[in-house]
């Protein structure tokens, strides 16, 4: 490709033939608006550019991207995409899950590719639910969720993804919700321009099997109470007019406090880039559910060297080390002996 | 010849010698026969190694347990087993002796370390008196080596600890054997050198145990012969010695070069296939990248990733892994990727027996996985073959876009034999033609690439890389609209598609050579039918069978799905059909099923492979049921 020009596109471009066939008025839909509109700005090319997916609802966005696409099987698109990322680095992976592909099923190649720091874009879809399955409860249902499979409320205490992704020492690790666009395109980005792997949890809403279960933090009159928004080297406060604030102590951790009472310098000031992923996991633990003021936005993004980097590094230094492989050479690399 | 030969001892020729060294997990009995086989190799023998070891990795010392052995059968013509029984053991303590006895020819010779015969080992050995002195062994040539204490004595004035001069034991044995079958001395000298270069007093130690075991076969006078396997008679060429692993590992790499793409190789550790991720994983200047993943199936997933993005993929395990892997390969089957699937087969089921051998997977490599998924399965007969037969499964790979299962199993891994190197220009090119241009017209005109368009040949689709432009398309395991690769839930559509599929891997056998009949091609009474590993065994027994004026003739399967054309005709030709398998037999009921022909099976499923004189009997018995 000598042409190293990016043509200019608009989301149509980024659009594929095939028509969206999410239930009407599913989260999903504004996601895939957001992404759609998003990639003409990152400055890519749409060959460059693989949707990789396993199985569920979410798992379909690779079909509406006119991008190179692969939707797989259940759990495993993080290891897919990791064998993808290391032979292509030249390649823009995303991996498109939700909340039972990515933490039941998958949720093993998850931790691990997080470790790992492949470079690849995780997009995990939570709605709290089965929604393909038609409504079981999910690994981040809270508990005592009424469905299908468990009519007498369900007994598993759940996931929080932030917390997950935090633990496995993911670099960056992010949240952000399907009501407001403007802020996935900003965490979005972010994800993407970020080097090694990184984790965005959006809250989703299905409309048909856990309608509401963030709206009592997502709503557009309940956000600016319940929604912390995180912006690194910036005191952590939110609330009317950001009366209220987030502080740390020994005793009780990550807590929320009242700024007027506290003062402004007791408040945590957000540093995403603080190696030790203790104060961002305990920021990922400040709600126990989307019913309690919840933190969104970046919550941890740090430098580590990237996986496939560290592959082509050893490759190249091998190369200039011992030359190309000769494999006469190879053949011949033990004992050999003629018989005439 | 580099030793020293005193004609008063001149060896005495023979045609071959079958050695078992055996002693505890610790002893360094593995590496004791390695070095013999090499020497022996070098020296021009051809050879054939059963290593036999347990799966603990240091079972309780001195138990019957804790044995491991390590079988080497060289000789002067062309071989193909490790051989029957053996005929000399070494055997360093009691349950070494007690547990490999059973094994031993009639009148074999037996060496121990009489050292180790204490109260307390015979005890741990289960023996309530000491063979070598209660006359059990009398049918046997039994020599007493103090090896233990010889060992120390040799080595303690180099300053080595009591304990740590124990550990060169295994050299002195070495030496011993070394010098009673007419070794060349220098390679195993220079070896110590090499690979004990980090730690120069073991290295001494160990040189030093080797001269002491070699001067005491000399100097003893305890032995009466020596004996001598001059070199085989092997076709002119150059030969090195090697195991199925390293052969399937290089084959691995030269696909990738005659297919100038990139090996990937993801693969999670599992005995008896481990070996192939080391030793890919050494081979980074040959771009080979290799990935240690965190299960069996992420091992499988990132390959099959690798593979969409346009590398060589394998994924290589056994058994249990297998079973892992079964969603996966479907996955692949269905994106019509090229995928290598390596399955160095155990025995089974579940854990079952991970350091010995077994035939047992085959049916689930032909129908291990839901719906209906027919892809291409191929084995490896011997260990030098698992070169050759990589590299086909590459080119059936890359040619149909299909995944392939390779069958290997424990006894090929780390089994070893003389190998005559390949003319690397003679070997196939297995480049692909990836598409870069739309390959379809919309209804409205336009250029579009349809990644479900076939070639109508082969019915293998067109195959356009990420990062071609132009080319963006999905793919996924939903079913596909025949041709544009558009989900589609027609009934008609998936019909069809399931009988594309099909119709393609069946049509691999119009591309893969016809089996091979040897023996009394035209007149057998008797067609004995193998698959794998039971190649060697099969071959050494027909040519008995055949030496007392039977006929028989023998065909031995590497293509396994889809069998080769003439397979029925082949079958239908001889009035018998015998067919021996590692396994209750999988194979003979294939063929029963697919030709209806009355294939009687030979079984056996105790971690080994079949001897040739297993094989011989059986064949008798059924000849003689024909008489």
């Amino acid at each position: 490709m000598s042409d190293t020009t990016i043509p200019v596109t608009t989301r149509k471009d980024w659009s594929s033939d095939q028509e969206v066939r999410w239930c009407p008025g599913c989260g999903d839909y504004s996601i895939l608006a957001a992404v759609q509109l998003l990639m003409p700005e990152l400055g890519i090319r749409r060959e460059d550019v693989v949707f990789v997916s396993g199985i569920g609802c979410a798992a379909r966005f690779p079909y509406y991207m006119n991008t190179y696409g692969m939707h797989t099987i259940h759990g495993r698109a993080p290891a897919i995409a990791t064998g993808l990322a290391m032979a292509r680095p030249d390649l823009h992976v995303f991996v498109v899950s939700g909340d039972g592909d990515a933490l039941s099923i998958g949720g093993n190649h998850l931790i691990h590719a997080l470790r790992r720091n492949i470079n690849i874009t995780i997009l995990l879809f939570n709605n709290q639910i089965y929604g393909l399955t038609k409504g079981q409860y999910s690994p981040t249902s809270e508990v005592g969720k009424v469905t299908k499979s468990t009519p007498f409320g369900s007994l598993d205490h759940p996931f929080n993804p932030v917390s997950v992704a935090i633990g496995a020492e993911a670099t960056f690790v992010a949240r952000t919700h399907d009501m407001d666009r403007k802020h996935m395109m900003e965490v979005f980005r972010r994800a993407f321009e970020h080097k090694g792997a990184s984790l965005v949890e959006i809250y989703q809403n299905c409309n048909v099997f856990n309608d509401g279960a963030f709206e009592g933090i997502t709503s557009k009159e309940k956000r600016g109470d319940m929604l912390i928004p995180l912006q690194h080297g910036q005191p952590i406060r939110f609330g009317p007019d950001g009366s209220r604030g987030v502080a740390i102590d020994s005793q009780r951790g990550a807590h929320i406090v009242d700024v007027a009472e506290v003062g402004e310098d007791a408040l945590l000031v957000h540093d995403e880039t603080r190696e030790d992923p203790s104060v961002a996991f305990m920021l990922s633990r400040l709600a126990r559910g989307p019913f309690e003021p919840t933190p969104i936005g970046v919550f941890r993004a740090i430098e580590r060297p990237e996986y496939g980097e560290g592959v082509n590094q050893q490759l190249a230094v091998a190369q200039s080390q011992r030359g190309p492989g000769d494999l006469e050479a190879l053949l011949r690399s033990g004992a050999t002996w003629e018989v005439a | 010849m580099t030793d020293i030969a005193d004609p008063a001892t001149a060896p005495e020729v023979v045609d071959r010698v079958i050695i078992r060294f055996a002693g505890d997990s610790g002893d360094g009995m593995q590496l004791t026969g390695d070095r013999f086989t090499a020497t022996s190799a070098l020296y021009g023998n051809d050879l054939a190694t059963l290593p036999d070891f347990p799966a603990e990795i240091r079972a309780p010392a001195g138990t019957l347990a804790g044995v491991s052995a390590f079988q080497v059968h060289i000789s002067d013509h062309d071989i193909t087993t490790p051989g029957d029984a053996p005929d000399v053991l070494v055997a360093m303590n009691p349950a070494a002796l007690h547990s490999q006895l059973p094994r031993v020819a009639p009148g074999g010779t037996i060496i121990v370390n009489g050292d180790a015969f204490d109260e307390r080992s015979l005890a741990k050995a289960g023996y309530d008196s000491n063979p070598l002195r209660d006359g059990s062994l009398d049918g046997y040539t039994v020599y007493e080596a103090p090896m233990t204490s010889l060992t120390r004595g040799a080595v303690e004035p180099l300053g080595v600890k009591p304990r740590d001069a124990e550990r060169s034991k295994n050299f002195f044995a070495l030496g011993l054997i070394s010098w009673m079958y007419t070794r060349p001395i220098e390679p195993t000298l220079e070896w110590i050198q090499k690979r004990f270069a980090n730690n120069p007093k073991v290295a001494e130690a160990n040189t030093v145990a080797f001269k002491a075991g070699h001067a005491f076969g000399e100097t003893a006078e305890l032995f009466e012969h020596r004996y001598e396997v001059r070199p085989a008679k092997l076709p002119p060429g150059t030969y090195t010695n090697i195991t199925g692993n390293t052969a399937l590992a290089w084959g691995l790499v030269a696909a990738s070069q005659l297919s100038e793409l990139p090996l990937f190789l993801g693969s999670y550790p599992i005995t008896p296939a481990s070996d192939i991720l080391h030793e890919l994983s050494k081979h980074k200047n040959f771009g080979v990248r290799t990935l240690q993943a965190e299960d069996e199936i992420a091992g499988i997933g990132a390959a099959l990733g690798a593979a969409y993005g346009g590398h060589l993929a394998a994924t290589t395990t056994s058994g249990p892994g297998m079973a892992l892997k079964a969603e996966t390969i479907g996955l692949a089957l269905q994106l019509e990727l090229p995928l290598l699937v390596i399955d160095i087969q155990r025995g089974g089921p579940s854990t079952g027996l991970p350091t010995k051998t077994e035939q047992a997977d085959l049916l689930m490599a032909l129908h291990g996985r839901h719906g209906e998924a027919p892809l291409p399965v191929l084995a490896a007969r011997s260990p030098s073959h698992c070169f050759e037969v990589a590299i086909e499964a590459a080119r059936i790979a890359l040619t149909w876009r299909t995944p392939v299962i390779l069958l290997s199993d424990g006894y090929l891994a780390n089994g070893a034999e003389p190998w005559r190197l390949p003319d690397v220009s003679a070997l196939p090119d297995l480049k692909v033609t990836f598409a870069t241009q739309p390959n379809h017209t919309g209804p409205d005109g336009e250029q579009v690439f349809w990644p479900y368009l076939r070639d109508p040949e082969t019915l293998a689709r067109d195959w356009a890389l990420p990062g071609t432009p132009g080319l963006m398309h999905r793919i996924g395991g939903l079913e596909k609209e025949d041709g544009s690769g558009n989900v589609s839930y027609d009934p008609a559509n998936h019909e069809r598609m399931v009988e594309l599929r099909a119709e393609k891997v069946q049509r691999i056998a119009d591309h893969i050579p016809d089996v091979e009949v040897t023996g009394d091609v035209d007149d057998a009474e008797l067609l004995v039918v193998g698959w794998g590993s039971t190649w060697g065994a099969i071959d050494g027994a027909v040519s008995r069978v055949r030496a007392k004026g039977h006929k028989v003739a023998h065909a031995h399967l590497v293509h396994l799905y889809p069998f080769p054309r003439n397979l029925g005709d082949v079958l239908r030709r001889y009035p018998r059909v015998l067919v021996p398998e590692l396994n209750l037999g999988q194979l003979a009921q294939i063929l029963r099923a697919e030709y209806l022909v009355d294939a009687q099976k030979v079984t056996k499923v105790r971690g080994l492979p079949f001897t040739a004189s297993e094989l011989e009997t059986a064949i008798l018995e059924h000849l003689g049921t024909a008489s």
